[in-house]
């Protein structure tokens, strides 16, 4: 067993686990954070995306020894809104205005790939969008109200940039190397 | 506190405040794109997902799969896993023998059909890898997938039938040896005139042969299939939760298989990611929880990863049709002969036969034609048993009439659309009796096609392929036509009855008017993702008068939601929201009799609207259903005789399938070079009749859409020739992302269904069942220079490659096409 | 699923991980980013008695100038990799090749070094390696040893690494000159691996083509060097009838696998056209 400590959606943790236990299941059996599904064992579909220091990780693909310091985010975590009073991200605003969800089992995975996109690209195309979410998978959408639903959070972050603080100080847009893809 | 008393306390604090029972309803509830309730729990991470579920004590099962396709079991040792660390219990089938029973099938299509035993768990013989030999119970799952290393299993050989045409074969290996046979039954089914007469009548008609394959599918919803079982073993009462489609048929299955009391049964679905008609079965592992959990009076779960999934839970399609249409030189349809070999798998699951018998009746689709013949021949292989999956028999009817009406056109050097419109049935002409014996009830496939056309700008498309063609551009163009029908609302029970399904088409419903005006609605269909919740509360709300937001819709248990037959057909709007409709009609009966009693007017004087009751003549007397509610539950001052409840059932039993339709067009760039194709363009407008939230039925349309144009490009199950599956995981079996599917343009018309009194048809399978042969269609037609006239699915980059190429060569376009018109050079035709 | 049991520990020395892993013997594992060797373990493909972590070995990490080669730490992520303006000033080719590398989650944890030590033949980065006759920095209980990328790939997920040495990084020498460069990679959906990918360096001089360097994804057990297109176009013309015709034997010499997704005369097909369209688009001849 190895000791680790983490801080998911701002409560630290300490537990011992076997060396071989997935994060997601770390945080889904042991912490009871169980907002973050598990859809594949290939880490082909995204469903188990959360941030990890800020960055978007498939979760069913690093172990919770590695996750060891780390400060994670999960759906539950982000912006609060877990509870009544909390207030959505404008991600999650988005894909309910724009039907961006279905049976929902995607959806956390594509929540947090969504808001880690637009990290770092808050300006994206459309073709960066469907791009930028190559790594998640949905089998109901068909992802044309997603794209929508990314699009119009992107522009709504744009102009809420002052009441954002984690997006005004991001980085600024990086634009994908050209000639990256056939 | 006495009832009185009680009842007394709330109509006082309500009194208090009149906001409570006086809400106004807006109005416009149907047809309004409301945005979904279900939302907020998915979006944050709220969800109860089977898989999430713990309970003091819970318990874990793993199962031990074959990994052959088809052998002898000769042993199983499961004790080397009972001295693992944290294991409890551990169990082969021959230990569950007594108790584990045999998983159902509901559809025996004909009185002969072969019906082999499926033991949750084999016990002489496995007939397909992933099929189980043994569960283990432990603490924890890690300990529970450690401890099936240790199980000892002795297999013996046996050889493995993986073609449907060998397995039929004089000699062939036996699946089930016992049977003497592969071959499950043969379905004859004929509509029309004589088909072989009717072309001797005919010598000089067009006769175009076609030979199609759908191959084998994974369903893939995100959520994998996962099951709890609670019991109170002393009681010998259980509550079963399950990532299911079907809670209710689910339960009485399970009291079947089991032995078990039904109503010691408690099923429950909770929040469910995703069917698409895999979970819509009653599967091994339901089994094993629960007889396990019986065995050791403690909570067990299973929840399968995506690679066991794809060994475990039910593959779709998996057809070879020959198919046959002929039609008079000028292009008028005489006749379609079918035949059909569907692929069962190893065994049947609950409506594995049934599944080509529903598309039976599809293949003449749209078109008027005089004969129709078709026979279906179900087999077995060792394979993963195939049953429902979205659409199921209509996307495969669907794609062979669609197909061949293209290679007709092609033949007789028709445009393709035109041959459609000179064939299919006018608007004017409905109800029309089909050759296939359906009566279609409404449609207008003129209007829905001039709509698309206009979005595809089929002119300028057909111009531009034109000019690629005559230049030989390495990236050529293709236009693919899917002007589709559908039967949704499964189903008619008499029909179901016909058609020996082992149970009605009938949904239930059931409004309970709460004292403060509050409605619940139970629906026995069961949603994994659709949005019932909404829509239902759409249809409450509008039929009712009250505020949408007052409305809660409770599904998936079977203790409060007692009735039902689930979700699947694309049935739950048409047969449940119908059934919600009619009942919330006698929601308002009751209250107008409780109303006219208060406003001491004549029943026949009080009339309803917006959620007030209003007494003729006298606009000031009026109440409100909230108001009404809440002297019903006070019940101080009742007509004579009266419940005093508002509450209803209705249990609604459609008199006719609804037959949603649409057209889809698809255009497509194929490099030439690599063989790639990439959609351009899709446009698609369907008629799914009236429509409650224009919203959701656009977000099925789209990931229809996604699933059947996967079918046509991406996805295909593949297994070698000893029967293991080459593509299960996800790495293999290509599920398309955002960045492999284009925008959908979606467009609509509305042509009431006049089977039942909402006017709707369903939606849930549409997109699937129109995508896969425009898309085929398109690519078809963009290689059709080089004299392809057909292309199995998937269409990868390889196959189309070597459609046209020789030796790595990229062959001459060996003629032109023609579309009609002007043009009457011959087309590159050739039957298969 | 759930991967088998293994001891785990997290050095922060390249020393004590060779040590660990010395420790760990045959059945050790060294864990990079895990992308890779995660799913292995989940699937019970391979049963490593321990992991030897690489996350806290901070030498591993980040890029740097080392006057005629770019120096990349075996531990930096595809994501940093992308980041990276020196990489992007002097190895452009493998920002090209290592955008396309799974997905954006997937890249924040998989590293450099670690795609290429698992040296799967379908993976991007291993011909962009070979084609920029890149070294790799090896330690072990010996001390340590440079092996240049012609000779590292051995075979299919097979390395010239011993099993108990390490990639500490990844010499790539800076291209000098008027370079363009281009990674073209053909996969039926977008986060599948290649079935065929090619990585193009090429120089222009004086409206001629006057260097190639081309390394061949999945056409082979191993990254593969198209050297006879190399050759026909050492002097070539700048003109896109040229490249096509130096193209033409892209896929001389190599032995591509057959499988699901495309048979061998495919793959050869797919390497001669590739190889003409990531020529032409590296030499700036087509958009």
């Amino acid at each position: 067993m190895a000791r680790v400590s983490m801080k998911v959606d701002g409560v630290v943790y300490e537990d011992h686990v076997e060396p071989r236990t997935l994060l997601v299941h770390h945080l889904r059996e042991k912490l009871g954070r169980v907002g973050t599904p598990v859809g594949c064992d290939t880490s082909n579909c995204g469903a188990c995306i959360l941030h990890v220091d800020g960055e978007s990780v498939k979760s069913c693909s690093v172990l919770a020894v590695q996750a060891d310091g780390a400060d994670i985010t999960t759906i539950q975590g982000l912006d609060g809104g877990e509870g009544t009073d909390g207030a959505w991200h404008p991600v999650q605003t988005a894909f309910q205005e724009h039907h961006g969800l279905q049976c929902g089992y995607c959806t956390p995975g594509m929540v947090m790939a969504a808001v880690d996109l637009l990290r770092t690209n808050p300006d994206p195309t459309e073709d960066e969008v469907r791009h930028g979410l190559e790594g998640n998978l949905c089998r109901c959408t068909g992802y044309v109200n997603i794209v929508k639903a990314v699009l119009s959070a992107a522009s709504e972050l744009r102009g809420q940039g002052a009441h954002r603080g984690s997006f005004q100080d991001a980085a600024p847009a990086q634009a994908q190397p050209a000639g990256a893809r056939a | 506190m006495t009832e009185q008393m009680d009842a007394g306390f709330v109509a006082e604090q309500i009194a208090e405040h009149p906001e409570a029972v006086h809400k106004p309803y807006a109005g416009g509830e149907l047809g309004r794109g409301r945005r979904r309730k279900e939302d907020a729990k998915l979006l944050t991470g709220q969800t109860n997902w089977t898989d999430n579920i713990t309970l003091p004590g819970l318990l874990h099962m793993s199962v031990l799969r074959s990994p052959m396709a088809h052998a002898r079991v000769l042993s199983v040792d499961v004790s080397p896993a009972l001295e693992m660390p944290g294991v409890i219990a551990a169990y082969s089938g021959r230990d569950l023998a007594d108790v584990q029973g045999s998983l159902p099938c509901a559809w025996p299509v004909t009185p002969e059909m072969v019906h082999p035993d499926h033991s949750p768990l084999a016990v002489d013989e496995v007939r397909y890898v992933g099929d189980g030999v043994a569960v283990v119970i432990a603490r924890d799952r890690y300990a529970a997938a450690d401890a099936l290393e240790a199980i000892v299993v002795e297999y013996e050989q046996l050889p493995a039938v993986v073609d449907m045409e060998a397995a039929l074969a004089e000699g062939a290996a036996l699946v089930h040896s016992d049977k003497g046979t592969n071959a499950c039954f043969t379905w004859p089914f004929a509509g029309g005139a004589d088909y072989a007469e009717t072309l001797a009548g005919h010598p000089d008609a067009v006769v175009v042969r076609r030979r199609f394959r759908q191959q084998r599918l994974l369903p893939s919803p995100m959520e994998p299939r996962s099951v709890v079982v609670a019991p109170i073993a002393a009681a010998d009462d259980y509550t079963v939760y399950s990532s299911t489609q079907i809670p209710h048929i689910l339960r009485v299955m399970l009291a079947l298989v089991t032995g078990i009391g039904e109503h010691k049964i408690r099923v429950i679905a909770p929040d469910v990611g995703g069917g698409f008609g895999c979970k819509l079965n009653v599967y091994a592992e339901e089994v094993l929880a629960l007889v396990v959990a019986r065995k050791l009076g403690r909570p067990i779960k299973w929840t399968e990863s995506r690679s066991e999934h794809y060994q475990a839970t039910i593959h779709g399609r998996d057809q070879i049709q020959d198919i046959e249409i002929a039609a008079t030189p000028e292009g008028t349809l005489l006749g379609l002969k079918v035949e059909l070999l569907a692929d069962m798998g190893a065994y049947l699951q609950l409506v594995t036969p049934g599944v080509p018998i529903l598309g039976a009746f599809m293949f003449p689709a749209i078109y008027k034609m005089d004969a129709y013949s078709f026979t279906c021949t179900g087999v077995f292989t060792t394979k993963t048993p195939t049953d429902a999956y979205r659409g199921a028999g209509r996307p495969e009817a669907t794609y062979a009439i669609e197909r061949i009406m293209d290679e007709l056109a092609a033949e007789l050097g028709r445009d393709p659309m035109d041959l459609r419109k000179q064939n299919w049935i006018k608007h004017e002409e409905f109800p029309f009796e089909m050759v296939a014996g359906l009566t279609y009830d409404s449609g207008n496939y003129e209007a829905a096609t001039e709509l698309a056309e206009q979005m595809f700008d089929m002119t300028a498309l057909r111009a531009e392929q034109a000019e690629r063609r005559a230049r030989q551009d390495p990236v050529q163009l293709g236009i693919g036509i899917s002007t589709f029908t559908e039967m949704c609302g499964l189903a008619p029970s008499r029909v179901l009855g016909s058609l020996s399904y082992g149970a009605g088409g009938w949904e239930a419903a059931q409004i309970r008017m709460l004292p403060t005006g509050k409605v619940e609605v139970t629906s026995g269909a069961t949603p994994h993702g659709q949005g019932h919740h909404t829509a239902w509360s759409q249809i409450v709300a509008d039929a009712l008068g009250v505020p949408f937001e007052d409305v809660e819709v409770i599904t998936g248990d079977t203790d409060s939601s007692p009735k039902g037959m689930d979700t699947y057909g694309s049935r739950s709007l048409v047969v449940g929201g119908v059934a919600i409709h009619k009942a919330t009609g006698k929601v308002i009966e009751k209250a107008k009799r409780v109303a006219a009693h208060l406003l001491e007017a004549a029943e026949g004087d009080v009339e309803f609207a917006g959620g007030t009751f209003t007494v003729k003549g006298s606009p000031e007397a009026s109440l409100t259903i909230q108001q009404v509610a809440l002297a019903t539950f006070a019940a101080h001052n009742l007509p004579e005789g009266m419940e005093p409840t508002l509450d209803s059932d209705y249990v609604y039993d459609p008199e006719n399938f609804s037959y949603p339709h649409g057209t889809h067009l698809c255009a497509v760039m194929i490099d030439t070079e690599t063989g790639f194709t990439k959609i351009r363009k899709y446009v698609c407008v369907d008629d799914v009749g009236k429509i409650v939230n224009p919203v959701i039925v656009q977000g099925q349309i789209h990931g229809g859409l996604a699933q059947g144009i996967a079918q046509a490009l991406y996805e295909e199950a593949v297994h070698d020739a000893e029967g293991n599956l080459i593509t299960g995981s996800m790495v293999d079996y290509l599920i398309p992302s955002a960045a492999d599917l284009p925008h959908f343009h979606t467009g609509r018309t509305e042509t009431a269904s006049t089977s039942n009194p909402l006017g709707v048809k369903g939606v849930g399978e549409a997109g699937t069942i129109a995508s896969t042969p425009a898309v085929i269609n398109a690519v078809v037609d963009a290689l059709r220079p080089w004299g392809v006239d057909n292309i199995d699915m998937p269409a990868t980059p390889e196959r189309v490659w070597r459609a046209i190429h020789d030796d790595g060569t990229l062959r001459v376009p060996s003629g032109t096409v023609s579309y009609g018109g002007a043009q009457t050079a011959a087309t590159s035709g050739g039957a298969a | 699923m759930i991967p088998a049991p293994f001891e785990y520990v997290a050095p922060t020395s390249v020393a004590d991980a060779v040590a660990a892993l010395g420790e760990a013997g045959e059945d050790g594992k060294v864990l990079a980013g895990g992308q890779s060797l995660i799913p292995v373990l989940r699937l019970r493909l391979a049963f490593p008695s321990t992991l030897v972590d690489l996350r806290k070995v901070e030498e591993l990490r980040g890029v740097r100038d080392d006057g005629d080669a770019l120096v990349i730490g075996a531990m930096t992520r595809h994501d940093d990799v992308l980041r990276d303006p020196l990489v992007a000033r002097h190895a452009a080719l493998v920002v090209a090749a290592t955008a396309t590398v799974a997905d954006p989650a997937v890249r924040h944890r998989g590293t450099f070094g670690g795609a290429l030590a698992h040296a799967d033949p379908a993976g991007d980065l291993a011909a962009v390696a070979l084609a920029l006759d890149a070294s790799m920095v090896l330690e072990g209980p010996g001390g340590r040893r440079t092996v240049p990328a012609s000779e590292f790939f051995v075979d299919y997920l097979e390395t010239a690494m011993q099993p108990d040495e390490i990639l500490v990084e990844v010499r790539v020498p800076k291209l000098q000159g008027q370079w363009g460069v281009h990674y073209e990679k053909f996969n039926r959906v977008a986060q599948a691996w290649a079935i065929v990918g090619v990585a193009v360096a090429v120089r222009r001089d004086n409206g001629s083509l006057a260097e190639a360097r081309i390394g061949l994804t999945n056409m082979g057990a191993t990254p593969v060097r198209a050297r006879a297109t190399e050759a026909a176009l050492a002097g070539a013309p700048a003109d896109v009838g040229s490249v096509k015709a130096a193209a033409a034997s892209a896929a001389d010499g190599t032995t591509p696998p057959s499988d699901l997704n495309g048979a061998a005369d495919y793959r050869a097909h797919l390497a001669r056209v590739l190889t003409a369209r990531a020529v032409a688009r590296a030499a700036g001849l087509t958009g």
